[in-house]
């Protein structure tokens, strides 16, 4: 029955007036996914604030505090679905001091859903939401050209700016660009075709939600299963049994498949591949598996295992953009502790090369503190060899966090160049 | 793959990563559909060995006895390792905890008793089965959510979770609780059900029940509950969307018998699923305010 439905995440930024909470509210009731109990509760909070319209950011803003301040501050995770695809929205903020939050929304996304004023153009907003999805490698974009009542609907309002966006795009990395001129306000576009922009053809925001392609967003390529636990059952049906278990994090494995283990490098064969005792022919990301190897090797949660032909990068040295997100001030030779995959070791920062300017994308290289929500690329010395691919051939194997030995707060996250 | 396939590969690989990364985890085990399907991937995840861990039931004294049958039944046919920790011994030791009155309820009491049990035999993380869809605050959790020394949620302060890496650092005294369904839905649960062809307490299907009608809810005539003058006991059909205590634990009335009838009913249905729960509708932040006391 729901064997075609497949899962889109996408990520949203905004701030307070951009109509990011109006979109989403206008995503939900559009597609019944809002229920009337949620709808009624925002109503009477609304009417109890004085407003004379329904605040959809309510809906959105899951924190006393975050209520009343009316400021989205945390990443928010919101769910509906269609006949054909089950969405996972990350509802971050859109506000400079907020970066690491929308980092953390865009880690995930497949989709990264950019809102312009239609009166006020691209903004510099616009351009930081745009370079944090380039630079977390978020394969699609759509960029929704929003309150177009407010300019009559004009088609050569919409076409200047998709003009203006186009020019400063080019810089950036992301190749499927999509553009929707909407109303969240009045529901033109979003889901139901709008009567007011006969002249635009390019389908309503949901139908491209719904549509675009995203099966080639994982790495099909290069064969990657991490271990991460080792299924060892001790009992007398299953004396011998070792199963490897792990997410598979790129390209595929197949029975009968020579592998090549890391680090140690001995080579074997695949013996069976398991879901739950069940055999599999072949898996592939991000399947949930559990292999069985034709010899008796030593193997443990932290170790790779890859195809003998297809090997990534070994090193102790990390090239990498990192988000910091701690409020101390990141300095060279700090230790920390780095997980890749399902691999953890030590790690020193050797050297801050430089910071980026968010707004402009034009690196720094003068700089006196780097701090919370800055980004820089900087280099790093693990205590072992991490096996890794970059960031931008694979997000699962190219991706680490930095966590704060004394502190145990996660401080940085980091894209491997 | 198909979207259930895709969520159940996450939970599995969430439970396996705290297997690895804690020395003493438990399941939190109440008999509801949510910690029945989580029991399901927890026997999946590390197939053909035994689920590496424990679980506990919070037991408030005021459940729906067929839960408590079935609970025992599942227990048994699994061989699974149950400890429970009994609202009332927590109740016996500080008598003053329990809340008074027509709508007196165990159910913040629960939180007690739950940290008492982590404390006593150290658990290090507690694996739940809360969803992001059910509840405002509960969409702000993380998979992986750290809990003070205290066992207190500090919302505005949470660690960020990027990508699959998750870290489960803490200091001595700290625990976590872990959320492997956070990215579930009501429809995905009942969907998984049906294709597991997982059992459940008979109280999720339709049936006849003596109800009483309170606050526009419709809860289950019990010993637990004390009667107020106005109420009037009325024989309904009625199902359950979710398995709290019987003092707050709304029914709707529904002819669906089966989980293919109830996947009917959701995908229709206008409200939500907490919305029949009177511990959510006590302030607009009732279950903020739960949570960061460390309610699960």
């Amino acid at each position: 029955m729901n064997s075609e439905i497949q899962i889109l995440r996408f990520t949203t930024a905004g701030s307070v007036d951009d109509g990011k909470s109006t979109l989403i509210g206008r995503l939900l009731l559009d597609s019944k996914s809002l229920y009337f109990d949620q709808l009624e509760s925002i109503e009477q909070i609304s009417k109890k604030k004085g407003f004379d319209y329904i605040d959809l950011s309510l809906l959105t803003d899951g924190l006393k505090s975050e209520r009343q301040q009316g400021i989205t501050i945390d990443v928010a995770y919101r769910y509906f679905s269609t006949p054909k695809r089950k969405f996972i929205i990350a509802d971050t903020p859109g506000h400079i001091q907020y970066t690491r939050n929308m980092i953390t929304g865009a880690s995930t996304a497949n989709l990264a859903l950019i809102l312009i004023d239609a009166r006020k153009g691209i903004l510099e907003q616009t351009k930081r939401h745009s370079f944090i999805a380039s630079i977390l490698k978020i394969p699609h974009l759509i960029v929704c050209i929003n309150k177009m009542d407010l300019v009559n609907y004009s088609e050569s309002v919409y076409n200047e700016i998709v003009q203006n966006y186009q020019d400063f795009f080019s810089k950036l990395d992301i190749h499927d660009v999509r553009f929707v001129p909407i109303s969240a306000l009045n529901g033109d576009n979003v889901v139901n075709n709008s009567e007011k922009m006969n002249w635009y053809n390019g389908g309503t925001l949901m139908y491209n939600l719904e549509n675009l392609y995203i099966s080639s967003d994982v790495n099909h390529l290069d064969a990657r299963l991490p271990v991460q636990y080792v299924i060892r059952p001790q009992t007398h049906k299953f004396g011998d049994y070792r199963g490897y278990a792990g997410k598979i994090e790129g390209g595929a494995f197949k029975k009968g498949d020579r592998i090549k283990l890391l680090p140690s490098g001995f080579m074997t064969t695949i013996k069976a591949i398991e879901i739950n005792g069940k055999n599999i022919e072949e898996a592939f990301s991000p399947m949930s598996v559990s292999v069985t190897l034709k010899d008796d090797l030593d193997v443990s949660r932290g170790d790779m295992i890859v195809k003998e032909n297809n090997v990534p990068v070994i090193s102790q040295d990390l090239d990498l953009m990192i988000c910091w997100m701690d409020s101390a001030y990141l300095k060279p030779r700090k230790k920390v502790i780095i997980k890749h995959t399902t691999n953890e070791c030590m790690g020193m920062i050797t050297d801050i090369l430089y910071k980026l300017d968010i707004n402009t994308l034009h690196s720094i290289k003068d700089f006196e503190d780097f701090k919370l929500n800055d980004i820089g690329r900087i280099k790093i010395r693990s205590s072992k060899p991490l096996f890794y691919d970059s960031y931008k051939k694979n997000r699962h194997t190219g991706s680490i966090i930095l966590i704060d030995p004394n502190t145990n707060a996660t401080i940085a996250a980091g894209m491997i160049i | 793959m198909n979207h259930i396939d895709e969520l159940e590969a996450e939970a599995i690989f969430i439970l396996r990563e705290v297997a690895s990364k804690f020395d003493n985890p438990v399941l939190l085990f109440s008999g509801g559909k949510d910690s029945i399907v989580l029991t399901r991937l927890a026997k999946k995840a590390f197939y053909p060995a035994q689920i590496p861990f424990k679980l506990l039931h919070v037991d408030t004294g005021h459940n729906f006895p067929e839960t408590l049958e079935f609970r025992d039944n599942l227990i048994s046919n699994m061989n699974l390792d149950l400890v429970v920790g009994y609202v009332q011994d927590s109740i016996n030791k500080d008598p003053s905890i329990e809340e008074k009155g027509a709508n007196a309820s165990r159910n913040s009491i629960q939180t007690i008793t739950l940290l008492e049990m982590i404390d006593k035999h150290k658990f290090d993380v507690a694996i739940g089965g809360a969803r992001r869809d059910e509840e405002k605050s509960r969409a702000k959790e993380r998979f992986f959510s750290h809990r003070d020394e205290f066992g207190q949620w500090s919302p505005k302060n949470q660690r960020p979770e990027l990508w699959s890496l998750f870290n489960s650092y803490k200091s001595h005294g700290e625990h976590f609780r872990v959320f492997p369904l956070s990215n579930w839905t009501e429809l995905d649960i009942w969907n998984y059900i049906n294709n597991e062809e997982l059992e459940l307490p008979s109280l999720y299907f339709s049936h006849k029940r003596d109800c009483i009608i309170r606050d526009n809810m419709i809860l289950a005539k019990s010993d637990y509950i004390k009667l107020k003058e106005s109420d009037k006991i009325k024989e309904m059909t009625v199902r359950y969307r979710t398995c709290g205590d019987m003092t707050i634990t709304g029914a709707i009335e529904s002819i669906a018998s089966n989980t293919k009838e109830v996947i009917n009913e959701i995908s229709l249905i206008n409200t939500t699923e907490r919305g029949t729960r009177a511990d959510d509708k006590r302030s607009e932040s009732a279950m903020e305010d739960r949570k960061i006391t460390g309610y699960f």
